[in-house]
């Protein structure tokens, strides 16, 4: 089976229809009901979601703006209100919602956000390396064996205690790197937030923009890592 | 627009509210009773539901049909282990499970519309006006098979089902209506067989689930059976006898648990008394709370982990939660109240009926969808990951649980094999990483153009609605052609099926119809026979002998009518017998006359 989250038809194609009003033709100035018909218009598959809940492509967002903007959204578009509705009103009703739901799923959650951000200004961030981060891959190598041999034992108590004691202090060490990943993450949304602001169109300000996206993506493969790390070591110690 | 009702389908009680200047209302009986016990009962004379058929509980246990909504959704397997607790006769088709009753066997989607038309039939005489279309409340953790399984049996019932909503949620929005509770609430709903906890966030009348959880087979039912347990164990011993043997005794047994554990409620102590078969005497019982708690203790602690899951993914601790709000009768054990309050640490709200809530929150999402009430919106979640069965037998999820609803999901099918034409596809509902684990909730065969490997593109749809109901569809992404599914259902009624129980739900009312007509003529035809039988013996003397004997004749025919099976052959011949015995009634009647002046009681004579 095959992944592909983008089709085919280009954007252009679909600005134009997002423009005519699906019911009676005219052109939609408003951002999501036609002025003359007042009838709902389909949210554009190709719409971003920062754009279709109205925020920047910034990785910073304030949680409650995003919150009352979803309420709003859902006021307009959930199916409930549209009992009376034609079949078709209910049909765009039905998709606008499905999409404001997965759009306010995206982005409340701020990994989430920025790994399809860095989806929408990098191409995909789904190919996250297998291998542990270099920094780690000692550590990691004799976290292993730790576990291996901490399964071994089985439930012997007297070979269980030291080997248990040195699983639960790599834990900490590993939680605190999650905690200084998470401390890196924001550092870099800082940064990209400010590059998008000053709106430069330099070579610099390109060259920037890759540096950072980077960093992010190096930042949230390792992070993943190092979370599969600890929730197989929470669930083998308990 | 039309009314829309709000109706609560129970496993033990089943209710229907409506909405009133602003205000949901539970619809009360004859009897005044708000709550119709779910069960039918398949008697002689048709089918019965509610309290009357409650009481053939124990004089016909084979034929009488109740927690049917354990049933609702499921194939046999999944009933294997309490299929010994049933008195009645359980089979399956076609993945569907299916209870004989007498002659016939009837699908549980069948037997609920049964008690959905007494909902619809009493609320129509108390509102006084035909309805058609309704909200049904279903557990928050129910999949999609219950959930197809409960729209199915509206629609059986001639109900237009606008709105599958869940159970905890319909009782957040009666709570949040009435009571005006604000903040993150967590809704406890313990009722005869199922269990859920959500947890959400009221804030501005948006009604947000956050998390939802249960267990769709845990409630009052699985209490009372532990109690039946001690009763049946305890009367083997000192009798000797094993009630097993008489399935009426068995429900009796079933019935005087439930109503010592609802008295173990009020007071600290009870007696439970039994009629044992065949002069076999009593069985009484001294029962203390304190000896139902032990026996209960692990049920209710089974529902702790749900409630600690559902925080965890709402990524809450019980100290966010403002909230606790008490749901379903079951929540009247102080067991349950205790458990709850120490979980949560705060005293749980009871204020609205718990048996009521539901149907009263049905009500208002019945308001919200006819544009009655237009500043409460529920957004609810799917309980269960969706996915698909990929390479290996593994499930690879395409819309993780607790996700808002409406939700979908778009996935590129394409094939392995030049010339391939179809690719089949399997839905799985569930949270483990093999498929055997999971629910099977369906199986489809997407049509491929055939071409080389690789190069065709379907994109399929997975959509859940706002009833948390799975809608699939399909379109090739070449010629921009969708596609219509034939999705075969793996434990449900297939369309046609429900089709074809439609059109037998009017023709069983018909059938019903026919049923009391005949008896009512039968009951007619015995009174006029002895009506005529006392009027020859009074009168026999003052008419002709052809009249006697046409009298005589009409009344072999009235008899021979009456064993048959045609009400209006009946009729007609009690019609005959009538015209008949007109002259000897008119010779009786002027003989009571002169009698009646003669100061002799009228009742006397005829
Ligand atoms: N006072 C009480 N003490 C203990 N249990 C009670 C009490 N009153 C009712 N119950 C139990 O509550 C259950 C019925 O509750 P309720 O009517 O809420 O369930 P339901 O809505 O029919 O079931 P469900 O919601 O699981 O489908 C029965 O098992 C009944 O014995
Ligand atoms: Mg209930």
């Amino acid at each position: 089976m095959d992944h592909h989250t983008h089709s085919t038809a280009g954007p252009r194609e679909l600005q134009m229809a997002r423009s005519m009003c699906w019911h009676c033709q005219s052109e939609v100035a408003g951002e999501y009901f036609c002025d003359r018909c007042v009838k709902v218009q389909p949210v554009s598959k190709e719409l971003d979601y920062f754009t279709c809940l109205g925020f920047p492509r910034r990785l910073t967002i304030d949680q409650r703006q995003l919150e009352a903007k979803f309420y709003d959204l859902s006021r307009a578009f959930h199916p409930d209100f549209y009992q009376n509705k034609s079949a078709a009103e209910q049909t765009i009703s039905l998709g606008n919602s499905a999409m404001l739901n997965t759009a306010y799923r995206t982005l409340r959650d701020p990994i989430e956000r920025a790994e399809y951000l860095l989806d929408l200004e990098a191409g995909s961030v789904k190919e996250i390396r297998n291998s542990p981060p270099a920094e780690l891959f000692e550590e990691i190598l004799e976290l292993q064996d730790t576990l291996n041999e901490y399964r071994a034992a089985g439930r012997a108590p007297e070979a269980e205690s030291p080997l248990r004691a040195k699983l639960q202090s790599e834990r900490n060490i590993l939680e605190q790197r999650q905690r200084d990943m998470e401390t890196t993450l924001q550092r870099l949304f800082v940064q990209w937030d400010a590059l998008q602001d000053r709106g430069e169109a330099t070579d610099q300000a390109r060259i920037e923009r890759d540096r950072i996206l980077k960093q992010i993506r190096e930042n949230l493969s390792n992070r993943t890592y190092v979370k599969n790390i600890v929730s197989d070591l929470v669930s083998t110690i308990g | 627009m039309a009314r829309i009702v709000g109706i609560d389908l129970g496993t033990t009680n089943s209710l229907v509210a409506y909405m009133a200047d602003g205000r949901p209302r539970v619809i009360p009986g004859r009897n005044e009773r708000t709550m119709v016990p779910s069960v039918v009962a398949m008697t002689d004379n048709g089918l019965i539901v509610g309290d009357p058929a409650k009481e053939h509980l124990t004089r016909s246990p084979e034929r009488t049909v109740y927690s049917v909504k354990r049933f609702m959704g499921k194939g046999l397997e999944d009933v294997q282990g309490e299929l010994a607790y049933f008195p009645y006769h359980l089979t399956e088709q076609g993945g569907v499970i299916r209870i004989k009753l007498g002659e016939k066997t009837y699908s549980p989607p069948q037997i609920s519309a049964m008690i959905l038309k007494e909902l619809k039939q009493r609320a129509e005489a108390y509102l006084g006006e035909s309805i058609t279309k309704a909200v049904i409340t279903v557990p928050a953790y129910f999949n999609d098979s219950q959930r197809q399984a409960t729209k199915d049996a509206g629609m059986i019932a001639g109900l237009d089902v606008l709105r599958i909503i869940n159970e905890p949620t319909a009782a957040s929005l009666a709570y949040g209506l009435q009571q005006k509770i604000q903040g993150t609430i967590a809704v406890y709903d313990l009722g005869g067989g199922t269990f859920d906890i959500s947890i959400l966030k009221l804030k501005n009348g948006i009604f947000e689930v956050l998390a939802t959880n249960g267990d769709t087979h845990l409630g009052g039912d699985d209490f009372d059976r532990q109690i039946a347990d001690l009763f049946v164990k305890e009367i083997r011993e000192q009798h000797g006898l094993d009630l097993n043997a008489y399935p009426d005794h068995m429900q009796a047994v079933r019935l005087e648990a439930e109503r010592t554990k609802i008295r173990l409620s009020d007071e600290l102590k009870t007696t439970a008394i039994l009629d044992l078969p065949e002069d076999n005497g009593r069985y009484s019982k001294d029962l203390t709370r304190d000896q139902l708690e032990s026996l209960t203790m692990e049920l209710v602690e089974r529902t702790l982990g749900p409630c600690r899951l559902a925080l965890k993914d709402a990524s809450l601790t019980p100290n966010d939660i403002d909230e606790v709000v008490l749901v379903g009768g079951s929540t009247r054990m102080p067991l349950v109240r205790r458990q709850v309050q120490e979980l949560f640490g705060k005293q749980p709200h009871c204020e609205l009926n718990p048996d009521e809530v539901v149907a009263l929150g049905a009500a208002v999402q019945a308001d919200i969808l006819s544009g009655g009430t237009t500043d409460l919106l529920l957004l609810d979640v799917t309980p269960l990951s969706l996915g698909i069965e990929t390479m290996g037998g593994v499930m690879s999820s395409l819309i993780r649980r607790n996700t808002t609803i409406p939700a979908s999901a778009k996935e590129m099918f394409t094939t392995y094999v030049d010339g391939q034409t179809g690719v089949d596809i399997h839905i799985l509902q569930g949270e483990r990483e093999l498929v055997k684990d999971n629910r099977s909730l369906a199986r489809f065969r997407l049509k491929v153009p055939p071409l080389p490997a690789g190069v065709p593109r379907i994109e399929v749809t997975f959509l859940i609605d706002a009833n948390g109901i799975l809608n699939v569809s399909a379109r090739d992404v070449r010629t921009g052609e969708t596609q219509s599914l034939a999705v075969k259902p793996s434990y449900g009624l297939s369309d046609d099926e429900v089709e074809r129980m439609i059109g037998e739900s009017f023709k069983f009312a018909a059938d019903d119809m026919k049923a009391r007509q005949l008896i009512e003529a039968r009951t007619e035809a015995e009174a006029i026979l002895m009506a005529t039988e006392k009027a020859l013996k009074q009168g026999s003397h003052l008419v002709g002998e052809e009249d006697l004997s046409s009298i005589r004749a009409s009344m072999a025919a009235v008899e021979a009518a009456k064993s048959g099976s045609d009400h209006k052959a009946i009729r007609a011949k009690i019609a005959d017998l009538e015209k008949a015995t007109h002259h000897l009634a008119e010779v009786l009647m002027d003989t009571s006359l002169k009698e009646a002046l003669e100061n002799k009681k009228l009742s006397e004579i005829t």
